[in-house]
């Protein structure tokens, strides 16, 4: 599993990248895997709050219907608009072209992982 | 909670990395790469699936035919051997015990195959009702059989080289006993995905060497081992009605669009008189298909409304998914009969939103369309 050693991970499968005063968040290589190829995204509206642990969005697979859930508390500032017409980014590129939204606020006080102890994580759950 | 069953293949699955979850009792893989992947393989090479979770119950004995036609709403009377025919077993109410495949292995003995989900259900039933009737045995063998099931438009030319008979010869909802890897087994041109394909029904020990070899066989050919998954979406496609979304002890085949197993001319039977009464009155409700026109995917269980303001339900949503093969959200809905016109435009409520659909004719693919 791809696990970039400069991000910051929640426990339910979400990235954060600080990118000057913003951050930018999706969902893991390992999150993307277990749900299967993406066929819909419903994202937030840009200026919605978004809270540790609650619903940012929904991707679903021709399977299953999955929520995102934020790992920051902040506002939207800008959401990834080409997921409308490409979903399938969340597959091919989780980390890059696949970003789901972009929220202002930190993780400076956050309860996120570091890219080991998400590693760590995931091997567990996978075992 | 009892501990889920493993088919005779579970081994296999593990080993060619299937994802195992639990279904209508049994541990079975969801899928083993890609979902959209297998589902593409059979429309357009071979799929290879495991199906041994369905039941297999046998009615044999004097009065087996008599009995079948006392159970079942379609008229089996023209059958002959090695013929296989879909219907429905039906209570008093004309509503579904299940939706099954009849197979007339010969005057006295038919091979119900049935879903896994209802086997219990459906072998209780029938021995209740064969209780009353001379000369009817009935035999739950589900236990006993694994079957495999190799679907898409390659399935033949791959199962030819490792099968005894011609299966050219073997026509559609025809089956033989031949020998297939060596093996005895019951070959039946039938299936659940809209393509040509074969179900192939063998001695558990049998299995695992059937499975790996037809895999083999397949794999360069560009089959695939197809999970739960695929087989959903595929049969969803096809316009396969699944028992437990699209039919229940609720619906009766006239309202689901099977009236073409639903025969009159055939004598007395279990639930005629409410579908002849159903079938003279016209129906109140019909399952329909429909394609969605805002954005959004509706799933099984999700409720449809016929007017924006209206806050009862007209319905609810059987099945739903995105179509792997048309690229579009598409789902199956009972609606009011004047709601059930093409094009008429209702909303299925995705999450708390109300989305547009409109009614489209099913079935949503059709091999001899494409």
């Amino acid at each position: 599993m791809n696990v970039p050693a400069d991000l910051k991970y929640g426990r339910t499968h979400e990235w954060a990248r600080v990118e000057g005063d913003v951050i930018v968040v999706g969902i893991t290589h390992y999150a993307q895997d277990q749900l299967g190829e993406v066929v819909y995204v419903e994202l937030p509206d840009v200026g919605a709050a978004a809270t540790v642990a609650e619903e940012l969005g929904t991707l679903e697979s021709v399977k299953a219907v999955s929520e995102f859930t934020s790992p920051l508390d902040g506002e939207v500032v800008e959401v990834n608009e080409r997921l409308e017409d490409e979903p399938n980014l969340v597959n091919e590129d989780p980390y890059g072209d696949g970003w789901l939204a972009k929220v202002k606020g930190s993780i400076e006080d956050s309860e996120l992982l570091d890219a080991d102890g998400y590693t760590a994580m995931i091997e567990a759950e996978s075992t | 909670m009892t501990q889920p069953k493993r088919t005779a293949l579970y081994g296999e699955h593990v080993a060619a990395g299937g994802r195992m979850v639990e279904f209508a009792g049994f541990e079975l893989p969801v899928q083993y790469s890609s979902l959209a992947q297998e589902h593409t393989a059979v429309r357009t090479h071979a799929g290879l699936f495991d199906v041994s979770h369905m039941g297999e119950i046998f009615i044999t004995g004097s009065g087996a035919f008599d009995f079948v036609q006392l159970v079942s709403c379609n008229d089996h009377s023209k059958m002959t051997v090695g013929r296989a025919q879909y219907t429905g077993l039906m209570y008093p109410q004309g509503t579904f015990v299940d939706d099954v495949l009849v197979h007339k292995l010969a005057d006295d003995n038919y091979l119900l195959v049935v879903n896994a989900a209802n086997r219990a259900k459906d072998a209780a039933y029938l021995a209740e009702l064969a209780a009353d009737c001379d000369g009817v045995e009935v035999r739950d063998e589900s236990d006993d059989w694994a079957q495999l099931a190799i679907q898409g438009p390659l399935a033949g030319e791959i199962l030819q080289p490792l099968a005894s008979n011609d299966l050219s010869e073997l026509k559609y909802y025809r089956f033989v006993f031949a020998e297939v890897c060596g093996h005895r087994a019951m070959v039946a041109r039938t299936g659940y995905t809209g393509e040509d394909g074969f179900e192939v029904y063998t001695a558990n020990e049998a299995a695992p060497e059937v499975w790996r070899t037809i895999l083999a066989e397949g794999r360069p050919k560009g089959l695939l081992p197809t999970g739960l998954g695929a087989r959903d979406t595929l049969r969803f496609e096809a316009g396969m009605s699944l028992y437990g979304n699209d039919i229940d002890d609720t619906t009766t085949p006239l309202e689901a669009g099977l009236g073409w197993i639903v025969k009159f001319k055939k004598g007395d039977y279990i639930g005629r008189d409410i579908l002849e009464r159903q079938k003279e009155e016209g129906l109140d409700r019909k399952l329909i298909g429909f394609e969605m026109v805002d954005r959004g995917i509706a799933r099984h269980g999700y409720p449809v409304f016929l007017a924006e303001g209206d806050e009862e339900p007209a319905g609810h949503c059987t099945s739903g998914t995105f179509s792997p093969t048309l690229g579009k959200a598409l789902g199956l809905a009972y609606l009011p009969l004047e709601a059930t016109e093409e094009g008429t435009e209702f909303s299925v409520e995705i999450r708390n939103r109300r989305a547009t659909a409109k009614v489209v004719p099913t079935p949503f693919y059709s091999r001899k369309k494409m």
